[in-house]
């Protein structure tokens, strides 16, 4: 088998006497689409910022395309192929739609700007169903329409591998539909993508492997139907003493 | 380029000429001096806003740059030509924004504002300290053989510079890069900004200019001690006037100084012992009233964005 696009080696995160991630082991083939499942506060996030750069490692190594990226800069991480949309939807409010994925493409290497950016940016405007918002501020959007532009965005860079934290999370049937339609046409075209996720049905529908943490580590990883059967995970999400029903309605969910 | 950037660089050419000519038709020298203080405000707010208007760091160390550049002419004026001082001049600001920016554009918000204000007091400190100290004599005399329109055309030409340079940054990626850093610093760099190499440039591009003003400014005071050359009121006027105008617009802060100059020469003739108290209402009014500066307030009424 070929090397992995991203491994982790043990690492860890500690803030002050927490520790948040700990000891992770991790890796991400090529192509793969991860779930990393767990608890509130089981450093889910915390591991997505360890990878894009937006925390540094307490200790391990992350390595990314065989080079190790733990002590790179985000920018630097960024300009390697890693994009990421973020847990509280981060759009640049006072700068139009087309601005936004603009900003994406402007920086990553062979970076557009001009009429070519704007052409490309109107492109994966409607990629992500924004075709007709690209003057509108971003500010102005509703909040699935920036979730659309955040994705928009982190394509922009043209990424090899999509960090999603909880894209998914609090839209509305319809729009869940629309947005596992759009990132499974996503991993039909080969992007590698890791994603925190809450939506038990897009997890389902998405993930062809589940790591799941609590208190910072890492406790299943395997294909995502035997993870989320696991009793340790079951466990983990719902406590000791469910009955098998509840437990049950999170596998089948 | 577009039909509408072509008219506005054409349209700030004959500005520029006009303005030169400007002094062939003025009697008396009480003009004169109001049209220098005109220029160097909004070469100042203009300098200012270069690198705080799309980053939005609110810098108070205006004053430390512009303080720096007229001692370069009080020390350097009779020894190097002009043109030397100046060069000496851009150069001393460029190092010391550089070394300052290295330092404190890690920090963000208010603990910027409150650094770039300690940094005008400590400069002006040093400088104070040195004169007592080392010279034994607080003031200088500034001999340099500059006339009043001399100051005038070579603060016009500054102006011109800023200008063009501030509407070609923001034709570019870097102009982009200053916008996305001052929407959200995060998705800046996650979109593979280096933020921190941006941060320092514009703020060592915006410090030249506003040293090059001092020193181009220093031969009209004649003397000078630390408490002219580092008034801190310099740097609140700057600010005040870009605010005013508003710092992201090309124009805005030009807009902003033209009528804040004429405003404070006529409320410090008329209330010279009242001044400092007025300037304080007028910074209040201006902060309740126009928050988003005169440029997005005619935007508002012209009903576009």
């Amino acid at each position: 088998m070929s090397a992995p696009l991203l491994q982790l080696k043990q690492v860890t995160r500690r803030f002050g006497g927490l520790v948040a991630v700990n000891q992770l082991d991790l890796e991400l083939r090529a192509g793969e689409v991860l779930g990393l499942l767990g608890p509130n506060g089981s450093g889910k996030t915390t591991a997505m910022n360890l990878i894009s750069g937006a925390l540094p490692c307490s200790a391990g190594q992350i390595h990314f395309l065989g080079q190790e990226i733990s002590q790179f800069k985000s920018h630097q991480i960024a300009r390697l192929g890693v994009a990421r949309t973020f847990q509280l939807v981060r759009v640049l409010g006072g700068m139009s739609g087309l601005e936004n994925v603009e900003a994406g493409l402007a920086f990553r290497p062979h970076g557009l700007h001009g009429a070519a950016a704007r052409q490309r940016a109107q492109a994966l405007l409607e990629r992500v169903g924004l075709g007709d918002q690209a003057d509108t501020p971003a500010g102005d959007l509703t909040y699935i329409d920036q979730k659309r532009l955040e994705l928009a965005r982190a394509l922009a860079l043209e990424p090899r591998l999509l960090l999603l934290d909880e894209w998914l999370a609090g839209l509305n049937p319809t729009e869940l539909q629309q947005g596992i339609t759009l990132i499974r046409s996503l991993r039909e075209e080969g992007l590698t993508i890791m994603l925190v996720e809450h939506v038990m049905e897009a997890v389902h529908a998405l993930c062809t492997r589940c790591v799941v943490m609590n208190a910072g580590i890492k406790i299943a990883d395997g294909p995502t139907r035997e993870v989320l059967a696991d009793p340790h995970v079951i466990k983990a999400y719902l406590g000791e003493d469910d009955s098998d029903e509840t437990a049950a309605e999170v596998v089948h969910a | 380029m577009s039909r509408r950037e072509l008219l506005g660089w054409g349209l700030g050419l004959v500005a520029l000429l006009g303005l030169a000519l400007l002094p062939r038709w003025i009697e008396g020298d009480y003009v004169l001096s109001l049209l220098i203080s005109v220029l160097m405000y909004s070469v100042l707010a203009t300098a200012w806003a270069l690198f705080s208007g799309p980053t939005r760091y609110i810098s108070l160390a205006t004053v430390a740059f512009f303080g720096v550049g007229a001692y370069c002419t009080a020390v350097l004026g009779e020894v190097l030509p002009w043109a030397g001082v100046l060069a000496v001049a851009l150069v001393v600001g460029v190092v010391m924004a550089l070394i300052v920016g290295l330092a404190t554009l890690r920090l963000s918000g208010v603990y910027f504002v409150i650094f770039s204000f300690g940094l005008a007091e400590l400069t002006k400190q040093l400088f104070t300290w040195y004169e007592v100290n080392i010279t034994k004599d607080i003031g200088r005399y500034v001999f340099v053989d500059v006339t009043q329109q001399d100051i005038y055309w070579q603060l016009l030409a500054l102006l011109a510079l800023v200008l063009g340079l501030r509407a070609l940054i923001n034709r570019t990626r870097l102009g982009l890069a200053l916008r996305v850093i001052g929407e959200d610093e995060t998705v800046a760099v996650h979109v593979g900004i280096n933020t921190t190499v941006v941060k320092v440039l514009l703020f060592a591009l915006s410090a030249a200019f506003i040293t090059v003003a001092g020193a181009i400014m220093a031969p009209r005071w004649t003397y000078i001690d630390p408490s002219i050359a580092f008034a801190p009121t310099i740097s609140f006027q700057t600010l005040i006037m870009a605010l005013l105008g508003g710092p992201g617009a090309l124009l805005g802060p030009v807009l902003g100084a033209v009528p804040l100059v004429l405003l404070f020469e006529y409320l410090s003739a008329s209330f010279p012992n009242h001044f400092s108290i007025l300037l304080g209402l007028v910074f209040m009014v201006i902060v309740y009233l126009v928050p988003n500066g005169l440029v997005g307030l005619l935007r508002r009424k012209g009903g576009g964005r």
